[in-house]
Protein backbone atom coordinates (compact mmCIF):
# COMPACT_ATOMS: atom_id res chain seq x y z
CA UNK A 1 0.00 0.00 0.00
CA UNK A 2 1.28 3.41 -0.70
CA UNK A 3 0.54 6.01 1.76
CA UNK A 4 0.92 9.60 -0.10
CA UNK A 5 2.02 12.02 2.64
CA UNK A 6 2.61 15.89 1.67
CA UNK A 7 4.30 16.61 4.79
CA UNK A 8 7.28 15.26 3.52
CA UNK A 9 7.43 17.75 0.39
CA UNK A 10 6.41 20.73 2.68
CA UNK A 11 9.34 19.42 5.42
CA UNK A 12 11.64 19.02 2.56
CA UNK A 13 11.20 22.78 1.92
CA UNK A 14 10.84 24.45 5.09
CA UNK A 15 14.07 23.08 5.77
CA UNK A 16 15.89 24.83 2.88
CA UNK A 17 13.94 28.04 3.06
CA UNK A 18 14.27 28.22 7.22
CA UNK A 19 18.11 27.47 5.96
CA UNK A 20 18.30 30.06 3.49
CA UNK A 21 16.99 32.64 6.42
CA UNK A 22 19.03 31.45 9.27
CA UNK A 23 22.36 31.63 7.26
CA UNK A 24 21.15 35.11 5.70
CA UNK A 25 20.54 35.97 9.68
CA UNK A 26 23.97 34.84 10.70
CA UNK A 27 25.81 37.09 8.12
CA UNK A 28 23.45 40.11 9.17
CA UNK A 29 24.61 39.31 13.27
CA UNK A 30 28.19 38.79 12.02
CA UNK A 31 28.79 42.11 10.39
CA UNK A 32 26.54 43.88 13.01
CA UNK A 33 29.15 42.63 15.76
CA UNK A 34 32.33 43.23 13.86
CA UNK A 35 31.20 46.58 13.17
CA UNK A 36 30.78 47.38 16.78
CA UNK A 37 33.79 49.26 18.14
CA UNK A 38 34.03 47.60 21.08
CA UNK A 39 31.03 45.59 23.24
CA UNK A 40 29.83 47.08 26.51
CA UNK A 41 26.45 46.50 28.34
CA UNK A 42 25.19 49.80 26.86
CA UNK A 43 26.30 49.59 23.40
CA UNK A 44 24.37 45.33 23.37
CA UNK A 45 21.46 46.64 25.25
CA UNK A 46 21.09 49.66 22.64
CA UNK A 47 21.75 47.20 19.88
CA UNK A 48 19.60 44.86 20.33
CA UNK A 49 16.77 47.80 21.36
CA UNK A 50 16.70 48.46 17.60
CA UNK A 51 13.50 47.25 15.58
CA UNK A 52 15.29 45.82 12.87
CA UNK A 53 17.82 43.54 15.01
CA UNK A 54 14.51 42.55 16.94
CA UNK A 55 12.09 41.63 13.94
CA UNK A 56 15.40 39.93 12.81
CA UNK A 57 16.01 37.95 15.24
CA UNK A 58 12.54 37.02 15.88
CA UNK A 59 11.77 36.32 12.00
CA UNK A 60 15.29 34.08 12.82
CA UNK A 61 13.92 32.35 15.77
CA UNK A 62 11.01 31.44 14.22
CA UNK A 63 13.15 29.48 11.40
CA UNK A 64 15.22 28.14 13.93
CA UNK A 65 12.27 26.16 15.64
CA UNK A 66 10.53 25.03 12.41
CA UNK A 67 13.91 23.89 11.12
CA UNK A 68 14.99 22.24 14.36
CA UNK A 69 11.36 20.21 14.60
CA UNK A 70 11.54 18.98 11.06
CA UNK A 71 14.91 17.37 11.88
CA UNK A 72 14.31 16.26 15.07
CA UNK A 73 11.56 14.78 13.42
CA UNK A 74 13.59 12.72 10.98
CA UNK A 75 15.52 11.76 13.60
CA UNK A 76 13.05 10.27 15.34
CA UNK A 77 11.18 8.57 12.46
CA UNK A 78 14.99 6.81 11.85
CA UNK A 79 15.65 5.66 15.48
CA UNK A 80 12.31 5.43 17.23
CA UNK A 81 10.14 2.38 15.66
CA UNK A 82 7.37 2.30 18.61
CA UNK A 83 4.87 4.71 17.39
CA UNK A 84 3.74 5.42 20.60
CA UNK A 85 6.86 6.25 21.88
CA UNK A 86 8.01 8.26 18.91
CA UNK A 87 4.19 10.44 18.96
CA UNK A 88 5.36 11.61 22.64
CA UNK A 89 8.37 12.01 22.21
CA UNK A 90 6.72 14.62 19.06
CA UNK A 91 4.65 16.77 21.43
CA UNK A 92 7.31 16.98 23.77
CA UNK A 93 9.62 18.24 20.69
CA UNK A 94 6.65 20.63 19.66
CA UNK A 95 5.66 21.93 23.43
CA UNK A 96 9.37 22.72 24.10
CA UNK A 97 9.96 24.83 20.88
CA UNK A 98 6.84 26.46 21.43
CA UNK A 99 7.98 27.49 24.68
CA UNK A 100 11.40 28.24 23.24
CA UNK A 101 9.36 30.66 21.23
CA UNK A 102 7.59 32.43 23.25
CA UNK A 103 10.75 32.66 25.41
CA UNK A 104 12.26 34.31 22.97
CA UNK A 105 9.07 36.70 22.50
CA UNK A 106 9.47 37.46 26.39
CA UNK A 107 13.47 38.18 26.50
CA UNK A 108 13.31 40.55 23.34
CA UNK A 109 10.64 42.47 24.04
CA UNK A 110 11.29 43.01 27.56
CA UNK A 111 14.38 44.94 26.62
CA UNK B 1 21.42 -13.54 -6.33
CA UNK B 2 23.37 -16.26 -4.14
CA UNK B 3 21.75 -16.04 -0.36
CA UNK B 4 25.44 -16.85 0.59
CA UNK B 5 26.76 -13.36 0.51
CA UNK B 6 28.64 -11.96 2.99
CA UNK B 7 27.46 -9.36 4.56
CA UNK B 8 29.19 -7.13 6.92
CA UNK B 9 27.33 -4.23 8.05
CA UNK B 10 28.60 -3.21 11.54
CA UNK B 11 28.48 0.82 10.74
CA UNK B 12 31.43 1.23 13.50
CA UNK B 13 33.44 -0.49 12.06
CA UNK B 14 33.32 0.12 8.41
CA UNK B 15 35.95 2.81 7.48
CA UNK B 16 33.27 5.53 5.83
CA UNK B 17 34.10 7.63 2.66
CA UNK B 18 34.05 11.07 3.68
CA UNK B 19 30.88 12.86 2.41
CA UNK B 20 29.20 9.75 5.07
CA UNK B 21 31.18 10.86 7.98
CA UNK B 22 30.17 14.58 7.05
CA UNK B 23 26.74 13.94 7.05
CA UNK B 24 26.57 11.86 10.14
CA UNK B 25 28.01 14.89 11.54
CA UNK B 26 25.41 17.39 10.08
CA UNK B 27 22.46 15.22 11.79
CA UNK B 28 24.92 14.55 15.47
CA UNK B 29 25.76 18.95 15.24
CA UNK B 30 22.20 19.30 14.64
CA UNK B 31 20.57 16.98 17.64
CA UNK B 32 23.29 19.04 19.71
CA UNK B 33 21.96 22.45 18.82
CA UNK B 34 18.89 21.56 19.43
CA UNK B 35 19.84 20.01 22.64
CA UNK B 36 21.56 22.95 24.03
CA UNK B 37 19.01 25.56 22.21
CA UNK B 38 17.77 26.66 25.90
CA UNK B 39 21.56 27.91 26.63
CA UNK B 40 21.56 30.31 23.80
CA UNK B 41 18.44 31.80 25.05
CA UNK B 42 19.90 32.13 28.90
CA UNK B 43 22.83 33.68 27.87
CA UNK B 44 21.13 36.51 25.25
CA UNK B 45 18.35 36.94 28.36
CA UNK B 46 20.88 37.39 30.82
CA UNK B 47 22.90 39.67 28.74
CA UNK B 48 20.11 41.66 28.32
CA UNK B 49 18.32 41.53 31.96
CA UNK B 50 20.76 44.31 33.41
CA UNK B 51 23.93 45.55 34.30
CA UNK B 52 24.91 43.25 36.73
CA UNK B 53 23.67 39.87 35.42
CA UNK B 54 25.99 40.76 32.34
CA UNK B 55 29.09 41.23 33.92
CA UNK B 56 27.95 38.02 36.04
CA UNK B 57 27.59 36.32 32.53
CA UNK B 58 31.02 37.86 31.15
CA UNK B 59 32.48 36.09 34.04
CA UNK B 60 30.80 32.79 33.38
CA UNK B 61 32.29 32.58 30.10
CA UNK B 62 35.55 33.02 31.24
CA UNK B 63 35.42 29.38 33.04
CA UNK B 64 37.52 27.34 31.10
CA UNK B 65 35.10 24.79 30.91
CA UNK B 66 32.15 27.14 29.78
CA UNK B 67 34.71 28.01 27.00
CA UNK B 68 34.81 24.50 26.28
CA UNK B 69 30.83 23.96 25.96
CA UNK B 70 31.10 27.55 24.15
CA UNK B 71 33.68 26.02 21.18
CA UNK B 72 31.86 22.80 21.11
CA UNK B 73 28.61 24.36 19.98
CA UNK B 74 30.43 26.66 17.85
CA UNK B 75 31.67 23.59 16.32
CA UNK B 76 28.23 22.34 16.15
CA UNK B 77 26.62 25.58 14.09
CA UNK B 78 29.74 26.31 11.97
CA UNK B 79 29.93 22.41 10.97
CA UNK B 80 25.95 22.23 10.38
CA UNK B 81 26.18 25.59 8.57
CA UNK B 82 28.56 24.36 5.74
CA UNK B 83 27.42 21.15 5.74
CA UNK B 84 24.11 22.68 4.97
CA UNK B 85 25.40 24.58 2.49
CA UNK B 86 26.93 21.93 0.87
CA UNK B 87 23.87 19.89 1.10
CA UNK B 88 22.04 22.75 -1.04
CA UNK B 89 24.84 22.96 -3.61
CA UNK B 90 24.03 19.15 -3.81
CA UNK B 91 19.82 19.82 -4.46
CA UNK B 92 20.81 22.14 -7.08
CA UNK B 93 22.90 19.36 -8.57
CA UNK B 94 26.14 21.05 -7.76
CA UNK B 95 28.96 18.76 -7.03
CA UNK B 96 27.32 15.68 -7.02
CA UNK B 97 30.33 13.81 -8.95
CA UNK B 98 32.64 11.94 -6.35
CA UNK B 99 35.42 13.91 -7.09
CA UNK B 100 33.49 17.46 -6.26
CA UNK B 101 31.33 15.62 -3.29
CA UNK B 102 34.55 14.83 -1.50
CA UNK B 103 36.19 18.03 -2.21
CA UNK B 104 33.68 19.89 -0.70
CA UNK B 105 32.97 16.93 2.03
CA UNK B 106 36.74 18.04 2.98
CA UNK B 107 36.35 21.55 2.57
CA UNK B 108 32.84 21.41 5.14
CA UNK B 109 34.74 19.23 7.78
CA UNK B 110 37.88 21.64 7.22
CA UNK B 111 36.39 24.54 7.39
CA UNK B 112 34.70 23.67 10.99
CA UNK B 113 37.87 22.52 12.37
CA UNK B 114 39.47 25.34 11.27
CA UNK B 115 37.25 28.70 12.35
CA UNK B 116 36.45 26.29 15.69
CA UNK B 117 40.08 26.55 16.08
CA UNK B 118 40.14 30.25 15.40
CA UNK B 119 37.74 31.12 17.57
CA UNK B 120 39.18 29.23 20.15
CA UNK B 121 42.12 31.62 19.98
CA UNK B 122 40.09 34.53 20.19
CA UNK B 123 38.06 33.14 23.01
CA UNK B 124 41.10 31.98 24.99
Amino acid sequence: MTVVAHYGWRGWLAQRVTAVVMLLYTLFLLAVLVSLPQIDYDRWHALWSLSVVRYATIFFVLSVLLHAWVGVRNIFMDYVKDTGLRLVLYVLVILTLIGYGVWTWQILWAV
Amino acid sequence: MSKARPKFLNLLQIRQPIPAVVSILHRISGALLFLFLWIFLIGLQRSLASPESYLQLKAFIDEPLVKLVILGLVWAYLHHTFAGIRHLGLDLRLGIELPGARMTAYAVLALALGLTVIAGVLLW
